[in-house]
């Protein structure tokens, strides 16, 4: 690893105000994943600026919606019964992640910042309609991931909470990695009224993605059932030593079964 | 270079390091606490790991500036003078090591199960290790460990 100026951060503006000041800064969360990647020397940032001690990013709210602030480590979100009675899909997805000392220390904003294209965040924040709201903006979760490590993001631009309107169902299943825990595929279905929404990570050369033909076939039905003569083409899929792409393409298929089997 | 101090095993420490100090690299070279382990040096193994504030985490995956102010305990900070912790004492019992290398993550891993979850099932325990790597037992005993453990201190 590289060394870095790091700073640690006590609120919002002067996190943004140490950064803006940086010649290379990152923002630093619980850092479960940008100290492995130091680690590579796949990044080297001049300055790492640590948001942990940003106590307002660290709340939970469930009213309308279910809000985490961006510090909200999986641990919390897992073992909150708010959130667990609110959007079930949501605690159990956060009880899935990593290992539970990853749990304790990583954050919904990190994940999100960083979109891993094998995340799983990513798909209940497409599923689920997130928005996510940083110290500028607000960003429909639509609009935010732009690709594989990739979002709307601008430079400076922090995360401060993203939040979730409550489905009348929801579901994610997830086909782990069994040495990482990373969704080799994941899909994560949601029902708002007569609306369905569907979202794949793991799975896309590009990144988390909605997928076009499980949403139509569930929207004329949500039952696994429907999904049977549906298809996921391999083309726009990964390929890697943990699987090749028409294997994922079916898992996609098998995983959406399973939620919407399990949805509620 | 940054100064850091924190309280470890209820003392409080501090020293002077690089911002891309490990916090393992802390206790184990600058604190000489070599009983915490690094075995992957990847967040995977768990051979690592310690309590920050109350909360597992594996200390290779964690800067020592991070756990400024913090309140650490590694397996150095467990036994009360002679007096092994109970999860230690159920490790020996059950024989739940081998080579010992994972064991000092191990038995902290389950310290914080145990505090969160004292009733917790066979298959709650399994799960909880998801994080933590033996090579040689197979976990069994490991498992049989904490059990134990917990039954006596949950009672």
């Amino acid at each position: 690893m590289h060394d870095f100026n790091y700073h640690k951060t006590s609120n919002i503006e002067e996190a943004v105000k140490v950064h803006m000041g940086a010649e290379d800064g990152t923002y630093m969360a619980g850092g479960q994943t940008l100290l492995p990647t130091l680690k590579q020397r796949l990044a080297a940032p001049t300055d790492i600026i640590d948001i942990a001690g940003v106590t307002e990013l660290n709340t939970i709210t469930v009213s309308d919606d279910v809000s985490l602030g961006s510090m909200a480590t999986h641990a919390s979100v897992a073992n909150s019964s708010e959130v667990s009675s609110a959007i079930p899909a949501l605690a159990t997805l956060a009880a899935g992640i990593g290992d539970p000392q990853v749990r304790n220390r990583g954050t919904i904003g990190g994940s999100v910042a960083n979109n891993d294209p094998a995340a799983d965040y990513p798909a209940a924040c497409l599923a689920l309609n997130a928005t996510i709201t940083t110290n500028r903006r607000k960003i429909v979760a639509d609009d935010f991931f732009t690709g594989m490590f990739e979002t709307a993001l601008e430079e400076n631009e922090l995360i401060t909470s993203v939040s979730f309107p409550k489905p009348d169902k929801a579901a994610y299943m997830k086909f782990p990695n069994p040495a990482s825990r990373y969704a080799i595929v994941g899909v994560f279905v949601a029902l708002f009224g007569t609306d369905v929404r569907v979202a794949v990570t793991g799975a896309g050369d590009n990144g988390v993605f909605r997928p076009t033909e499980i949403e139509n076939s569930l929207s004329s039905s949500f039952t696994a059932s429907a999904l049977d003569d549906t298809t996921i083409s391999p083309d726009d899929l990964l390929s890697d030593i943990h699987a090749q792409s028409d294997y994922r393409a079916s898992l996609i298929i098998t995983m959406a079964k399973r939620a919407v089997a399990a949805a509620s | 270079m940054p100064t850091v101090t924190m309280r470890v095993n209820g003392k409080t420490v501090s020293g002077e390091v690089e911002a891309r100090t490990l916090l393992v690299q802390f206790l184990r070279e600058h604190l000489r606490l070599t009983g915490t382990h690094v075995g992957c040096d990847t967040s995977q193994c768990g051979a690592c790991v310690v309590h920050v504030d109350g909360n597992s985490a594996k200390s290779c995956t964690m800067l020592a500036v991070q756990a400024i102010d913090a309140d650490i305990t590694t397996i150095e900070g467990l036994a009360d003078g002679e007096t092994l912790h109970p999860m230690q004492e159920a490790f020996r019992n059950n024989h739940g090591l081998q080579c010992g290398f994972c064991t000092p993550g191990m038995v902290m891993s389950a310290v914080d199960l145990v505090n969160k979850n004292p009733t917790a099932s066979e298959t709650e325990i399994r799960e909880w290790l998801e994080g933590n790597i033996c090579r040689c037992t197979g976990y069994h005993n490991i498992v049989k460990s904490i059990q134990e453990a917990a039954e006596n201190v949950g009672g």
